[in-house]
């Protein structure tokens, strides 16, 4: 599904951050990235949704046979690519339930399918609902303004429930969450598994791996993949720390 | 395209509406004296009164100077450059019927996309249609005149009902009110006159299409409205204005009065020619509007949707004498390119348990200057008198400016006064995040910029609010990629 290959990439007119990643994830997979702060996690997850500001410097991105990186933001998510931000940003006066009624409509639109007028929409999204136990007060209230960090990251598992992407990104869903919100998010993640959607996701922490088992882990460390294994690489990270990664690194410099 | 071109790309969407209609003009000569006045009077066939009314004004007017204080900068205007009146001459056989009427005119609103037999077969909506300054077409007038209400252009009103127009105009803006009120005074062309009476509601909505049309010809509108006791009335004024080169001046007065029980509701939409993006052109908007709450419980409502003009300045404000009474102001004010917008409202408290409500959304994009200026005053005799105001702008791209200048004055210890603002900016950030889930740049504009006026956008009349939010999508067009 996602074919990743010599990906390198660096902050328009900046610094380097990818330094030739490698990755192939197929369909029905959970992969797990992690890696240190400033190891390129998230810059691997922003370059493939399309975020401004990156330059590709090399490589390629293959995603459903297509060149991904040739698309627009908003092609890329039509054609099935969802992230999940670790910062999900306000839009004060648009309201969560017509925000996401407009973004279904463009990737249902996309994908030739009819658009949904308000009723259906509804009836999808009280079913959704419940995947990740969400408050539908809140689907009232603007895109995440005035929403607690852990409303905020629901909030992007929810749409993520509603739009039903092939390839869900999960940028550090983990980060700022309470040990219940953390279990609530994990629930909803693997309620939304399947044979035919891959998983991403980027965390610092082995904690929220516990709650999603991935199939595969990688660890990401000077924007290159230093090592991949089964979860239990999560675990050996998690007693050892990352002091070996940035010794190995150091070391490939 | 990417996010920071797209917000360059909104910021530079061209004005549509740029055509001008190739209608023979019966003009003034440019200049300003009583002579002009004189001939304008004599043109409209007016009673001595008026005349007389309006050289009174033109009198004080030269005692006067041009204010300076709003947050707005023009090329000083030459007054004596400008031609003071204008009438399509195809209105001089005053037609009785719309097939009466220049179909050059009429292909004109259609490409406004207001057709008039539409509106008045299908919308229910009577369109008094003035073109440059001669109302041209009159439609549901039987339909009113059975209820009683007079809706009619202003020279109708000043020859068929004389008592009324010399009763009421200038009781709410006096004609030594301010510098561009009293040059309206002096020199006003037409408008529309509604008169609602006792206890009528009126049906269907009145509407005015504005056009300016003669090139080089200063357009002062004088409307007054009036809804007896009890009465109601929804007025709608719309408008675009062909693009042409050099700078139009626009100076109307708006009047409403409200007597015990009576409820106006006024709503703009206004799209004239803003100029280029480098400034060159558009229309000077310097408007008065005022509305007197003269009887109890009576309820004054003005909305606005301002997206065009390259200087708006403009206050609709409201007396508030009767106890009870209501004055609301909601306004969306959108300045792009080299737009510069000073508008507001006044609301001043003089009956008891006196209320009301302001809501200001500034939209500034490209290098356009959004000044909020408003004035709440609550007078010594309000007992229980309650404002609440409140102020948004939105920032679209790094180069446009939004400014909040309210003034409160309470001579009153029993009143209630909140006043809430804030600034948000359209960001790079929200434009990723609506296309990360399928929204394209352009629609995600629209959709925030929507999102953020529809307090405003929810309190025009259903068709209007459509058209508005049209327009502002249109505002937006040329953002695609």
């Amino acid at each position: 599904m996602l074919k990743i290959t010599n990906l390198q990439a660096r902050v328009a007119g900046g610094k380097q951050i990818l330094n030739g990643v490698n990755l192939e994830v197929r369909p029905g997979e959970v992969h797990a990235i992690m890696g240190p702060n400033g190891s390129g996690k998230s810059t691997l997850a922003h370059v493939l949704a399309g975020r401004e500001g990156y330059e590709i410097i090399g490589g390629t991105v293959e995603f459903r046979g297509q060149d991904l990186l040739a698309l627009a933001p908003e092609e890329r998510a039509r054609a099935g690519v969802f992230l999940a931000f670790q910062y999900p940003v306000e839009i004060p006066g648009v309201s969560n339930m017509f925000f996401l009624r407009t973004a279904l409509n463009e990737i249902r639109r996309h994908r030739g399918e009819e658009e949904l007028d308000a009723m259906d929409f509804l009836a999808l999204v009280k079913k959704k609902m419940k995947i990740v136990d969400i408050d539908e007060a809140l689907l009232k209230r603007p895109v995440n303004a005035g929403f607690s960090g852990g409303e905020k990251k629901r909030n992007e598992i929810f749409q993520l429930a509603v739009l039903e992407p092939a390839l869900a990104i999960l940028d550090e869903t983990d980060s700022g969450l309470d040990i219940d919100a953390l279990k609530t998010v994990a629930w909803g993640v693997n309620a939304m598994r399947s044979p035919e959607r891959a998983i991403v996701m980027v965390t610092h922490y082995q904690r929220l791996l516990e709650y999603i088992v991935p199939d595969r882990v990688h660890v990401l460390a000077g924007g290159r993949i230093l090592r991949s294994g089964g979860k239990d690489l999560a675990l050996h990270l998690e007693e050892q720390g990352y002091k070996w990664v940035k010794d190995e690194t150091a070391g490939v410099r | 395209m990417t996010s920071a071109r797209e917000i360059e790309h909104f910021a530079q969407a061209e004005y549509k509406y740029g055509w001008t209609a190739d209608l023979e003009a019966d003009s003034a000569p440019c200049g300003l004296s009583e002579d002009t006045i004189r001939f304008i009077s004599r043109k409209k066939d007016e009673p001595a009164w008026l005349l007389e009314w309006r050289l009174r004004a033109f009198r004080h007017w030269l005692t006067m100077k041009e204010p300076t204080w709003a947050k707005v900068h023009y090329p000083k205007i030459d007054y004596q450059a400008i031609s003071y009146y204008s009438a399509p001459r195809s209105a001089a056989g005053k037609p009785k019927s719309l097939d009466q009427v220049d179909p050059k005119l009429l292909e004109e609103y259609a490409k406004l996309g207001i057709p008039l037999r539409e509106q008045e077969q299908l919308a229910g909506v009577a369109v008094d249609a003035v073109m440059d300054s001669v109302s041209v077409a009159t439609t549901f007038k039987q339909k009113l005149s059975d209820l009683g209400i007079i809706f009619c252009s202003f020279s109708e009103a000043v020859r068929e009902h004389p008592d009324l127009v010399r009763k009421y105009l200038g009781s709410v803006v006096p004609y030594t009110d301010n510098f561009f009120a009293t040059l309206n005074c002096a020199v006003f062309s037409d408008g529309s006159f509604v008169y609602v009476p006792k206890g009528v509601r009126c049906p269907m909505e009145l509407s005015t299409y504005f056009r300016i049309n003669a090139s080089n010809t200063g357009q002062f509108e004088r409307t007054l409205i009036i809804a007896d006791a009890g009465a109601y009335v929804s007025y709608l004024e719309g408008c675009t204005a062909p693009m042409r080169d050099e700078n139009q001046l626009h100076a109307a007065v708006v009047e409403l009065v409200a007597h015990d029980d009576a409820r106006v509701k006024y709503s703009t939409v206004q799209n004239w020619y803003p100029g280029d993006e480098n400034g060159k052109g558009g229309i000077y908007n310097f408007v008065t509007k005022r509305g007197k709450c003269a009887g109890v419980n009576s309820h004054i409502s003005w909305t606005q949707v301002e997206t065009g003009s390259a200087i708006t300045w403009k206050y609709p404000s409201c007396i508030l004498l009767g106890d009870n009474s209501v004055g609301e102001f909601y306004s969306v004010a959108l300045t792009n390119h080299r737009m510069q917008a000073d508008t507001g409202t006044k609301m001043i408290h003089v009956g008891k348990n006196t209320r009301s409500t302001i809501v200001s959304k500034g939209i500034s994009a490209g290098h356009g200057q959004n000044s909020y200026r408003g004035l709440v005053r609550i007078t010594r005799n309000a007992d229980g008198a309650r404002n609440y105001s409140q102020c948004d702008s939105l920032l679209i791209g790094d180069q446009c400016g939004a400014h909040t200048f309210p003034y409160i004055e309470n001579q009153n210890p029993t009143a209630r006064i909140e006043h809430e603002a804030s600034t948000s900016k359209i960001g790079e950030d929200q434009i990723y995040y609506c296309q990360q889930r399928g929204i394209s740049a352009e629609d995600a504009v629209s959709m925030i910029v929507n999102g953020f006026c529809r307090e405003v956008l929810a309190e025009l009349p259903m068709e209007f609010a459509v058209e508005a939010q049209k327009l502002l999508g249109l505002k937006l067009e040329g953002s695609v990629g």
